[in-house]
């Protein structure tokens, strides 16, 4: 009896993270079609409900009664696993997120293990997406994406082993306390080449602009998901904005504070500041980073797929290493209010 | 050892950097293309039979319709040969006439080229923003011919009227707001030529504009930096004009080379490439815009202090006005004739260029005296383009392509006529 309680307990947890984290990714692609459309001198979608506000919704609706095509001469079976495989490990990675001051699903040890191992596992979905599909344009998307994502992988590794060091634990929770404080003692002060890394790395990982080689739709069209269509086709699209809300929200966990307000212990201001609960806190700095997705998007060309890998290998890789040493020798010598 | 097989990749014609209907067979090794094949045809309608069988003035619209986004510039090539070969010199004002709209349809050309080329290498806010002037444009093409595309404006002896003395404006509606309307209408309450000016003092801060986005952004220039080298000896050999040449170093410009109308008055520079690839196409072609600014507003400083006819008299070649022709038979028989038989051009072959944006574009006529061209063969600068398609494209990667695509300015309208 007690074991089903708990059953039912975790089962509502993990409702109350998937609903609203749905929820924000459908308003994620409505703030960007707005964002973006503001940027460019459009509206952006204004017809469906009150400022198109219901615009998801239709969107949804339109994609669920679609029919999903099964191109001949694909493999049927990776075809339909292909989405669930990269949908699953961007929902599951939200299990070891702290959205505040204990409040996270599982808080266990190896989070950040936990975490890196999700997000790499999301490319076996691109993966089979573009090889089942059977077609030349998917494949060269898939293609792409494997060694974007693997190269970049690396860059990522290195910046959080700098979190790491800097927080001597992988305990999401314990990484956030450590950065406890106002906004200058958290850790994109001093590991502040690592961060650049880690938010390049991450718009590299989700496949956004200007990285966005593995669909870029002026040469591949839509590369790994251009023969899905219907339902298989949200899941990617959910999938994606899933992982960008992700990367954003472990960009604020390991790097901007958490759930601390930006005046976190100071006199006057950080009790005002903390009155405002540490949710709220960590949705702000979340939105944030988003919007730097959605700006990006409007803003950058596309790099061309040799110029990525290009800058994964030779630049970013070697600023993580560098970076290492020195974040080493700052924790050796007790600096500034981060390592004392 | 394993097979190594080349890959064969359909690129078009549904694809969407294909710019229309361009077909291209790739041979790929990997990402690397080894040949590129074009496909054309796709886009053809006969225009060059089709003004066989047609009086010489119906065929101006389907000028028109070849290079679509330079649309009066097509017209002018067709337009010059007819007057070569009629021995006829439209009115000064009808000249200046038709340099200002020329150069209103390089910077209307570049506008769409520049948008259409960023958004194949993937900025996308760059397309909207040129989409914005070119509406402006688009208004100026509606205001004197009534046509924001296929205005059919340009006659042989001058251009079919003269410009208008009010600049249409945007009426109410409830999707508007009376503030709105009033911004939108701001420019609009003089004439024709007030509105241009107002618009060429606009233009140069919004070609700012889109080089902050573009000229000094690195992604842009390691996309577009050594891409698609061609020296200046190639260029020439493969027939390449306009544009594509100057962006490889070589000074040829129709306009100052073999003036006609009256450039050789106006003031203006021919901005030169030095390396011959993408990125110095591109910043030829945006000097182009601001210095086909600077000719129109030497065009709206003349016009404004001439006025005068802008057709020519003669009724043997010019229809009479619609009044004369109701109180006048001699008008009414002229009007009768030239609307049911046009006019006959007196056997001979002439061949006309002009310096449309795209290259040079010329039209080859051969008449027998009928009323009808015996042959009209059209020169269009983008089908040499695009047969050096194979030779810029080898050896660069599929993404290059679509950046090759972009700077050769493709449109298919004039390639497949």
């Amino acid at each position: 009896m007690a074991e089903l309680i708990e059953l039912v307990w975790i089962l509502t947890k993990i409702g109350a993270i998937l609903g609203p984290l749905i929820l924000s990714v459908a308003y994620l692609t409505y703030a960007e079609r707005k964002i973006i459309g503001w940027i460019q001198n459009r509206n952006g979608p204004n017809r469906v409900g009150p400022m198109g506000l219901l615009q998801p919704f239709a969107d949804v609706f339109k994609l669920m009664f679609k029919e999903v095509v099964l191109p001949s001469n694909a493999n049927r079976f990776l075809f339909l696993v292909a989405p669930l495989l990269s949908l699953m490990p961007a929902l599951a990675a939200w299990a070891v997120i702290p959205f505040g001051a204990g409040l996270v699903l599982t808080d266990i040890n190896a989070g950040l293990l936990y975490v890196l191992a999700m997000t790499s596992l999301g490319v076996y979905g691109v993966i089979l997406a573009g090889w089942a599909a059977n077609s030349k344009y998917s494949m060269l998307g898939a293609m792409r994406s494997a060694a974007q994502i693997v190269s970049y992988e690396i860059a990522m590794g290195f910046a959080l082993v700098g979190v790491l060091m800097a927080a001597g634990t992988m305990n999401m929770s314990g990484i956030v306390q450590s950065q406890a404080g106002p906004i200058w003692n958290w850790f994109w002060l001093p590991l502040l080449p690592l961060f650049v890394v880690y938010w390049i790395s991450g718009v590299a990982e989700t496949n956004r602009a200007p990285f966005d080689v593995a669909e870029g739709e002026s040469e591949i069209v839509a590369g790994f998901h251009v023969e899905y269509s219907g339902v298989a086709f949200a899941v990617f699209f959910l999938a994606e904005y899933a992982n960008m809300i992700l990367i954003s929200g472990l960009a604020v966990i390991l790097f901007m504070g958490g759930w601390y307000s930006p005046f976190h212990g100071l006199p006057v201001l950080g009790p005002v500041f903390d009155l405002v609960p540490d949710l709220v806190w960590f949705v702000i700095k979340v939105a944030g980073f988003l919007y730097l997705y959605l700006w990006f998007r409007a803003t950058f060309p596309r790099y061309r797929y040799d110029q990525i890998m290009r800058l994964g290998w030779k630049v970013l890789i070697p600023v993580t290493v560098v970076w290492l040493v020195v974040l080493a020798l700052m924790i050796l010598a007790g600096f500034g209010p981060w390592f004392d | 050892m394993a097979d190594i097989r080349s890959y064969t990749m359909n690129f078009g014609p549904q694809h969407p950097a294909a710019h229309g209907v361009l077909r291209l067979v790739l041979e790929m090794e990997g990402e690397t293309i080894r040949r590129a094949d074009p496909h054309v045809g796709l886009l053809h309608r006969a225009t060059e039979k089709l003004a066989e069988s047609k009086p010489y003035n119906q065929s101006i619209g389907y000028m028109d319709r070849l290079d679509y986004v330079s649309m009066m510039c097509n017209e002018h090539g067709y337009v010059l040969a007819i007057e070569k070969l009629l021995g006829i010199t439209p009115p000064r004002r009808a000249q200046y006439i038709r340099v200002m709209f020329d150069e209103v349809t390089r910077i209307l050309n570049h506008l769409m080229w520049l948008g259409a080329h960023g958004l194949d290498v993937g900025a996308m806010t760059v397309f909207l923003y040129c989409f914005r002037e070119r509406e402006d444009l688009m208004d100026v093409y509606e205001a004197v011919s009534g046509a924001r595309m296929h205005a059919t404006y340009y006659r042989p002896g001058g251009v079919y009227r003269d410009l208008p003395e009010r600049m249409p404006q945007y009426e109410a509606s409830r999707f508007r707001s009376d503030k709105d309307l009033k911004d939108l209408n701001a420019a609009r309450q003089g004439s024709l030529l007030d509105f241009l000016e107002d618009f060429c003092e606009r233009f140069p801060a919004c070609v700012d504009e889109y080089e902050t986005l573009l000229t000094d952004n690195r992604i842009w220039k390691q996309r577009l930096v050594g891409i698609g080298v061609v020296s200046p000896e190639r260029a020439l050999e493969l027939g390449f004009t306009g544009p594509m040449l100057r962006g490889s170093g070589v000074e040829w410009d129709l306009r100052r080379k073999q003036p006609y109308e009256v450039y050789d008055e106006l003031d203006f520079r021919i901005p030169l490439g030095t390396n011959g690839d993408c990125y110095d196409r591109y910043l030829v072609r945006v000097e182009e815009m601001r210095q086909s600014c600077r000719i129109v507003k030497q065009c709206i400083d003349w016009l404004r202090q001439h006025p005068g006819p802008v057709m020519l008299g003669d009724h043997k070649i010019v229809p009479p006005s619609r009044e004369e022709m109701k109180d006048d038979m001699e008008s009414m028989i002229h009007h009768f004739k030239l609307f049911t038989e046009g006019y006959t051009v007196p056997a001979g072959e002439a061949y006309a260029a002009v310096e449309a944006p795209k290259g040079e574009f010329g039209c080859y006529l051969i008449s027998d005296g009928a009323n009808k061209p015996y042959r009209l063969k059209v020169r269009a600068p983008g089908f040499t383009h695009l047969a050096a398609m194979d030779e810029m494209a080898s050896g660069h990667m599929l993404a290059d392509v679509v950046a090759l695509i972009g700077t050769q300015d493709i449109v298919f309208g004039e390639i497949d006529r």
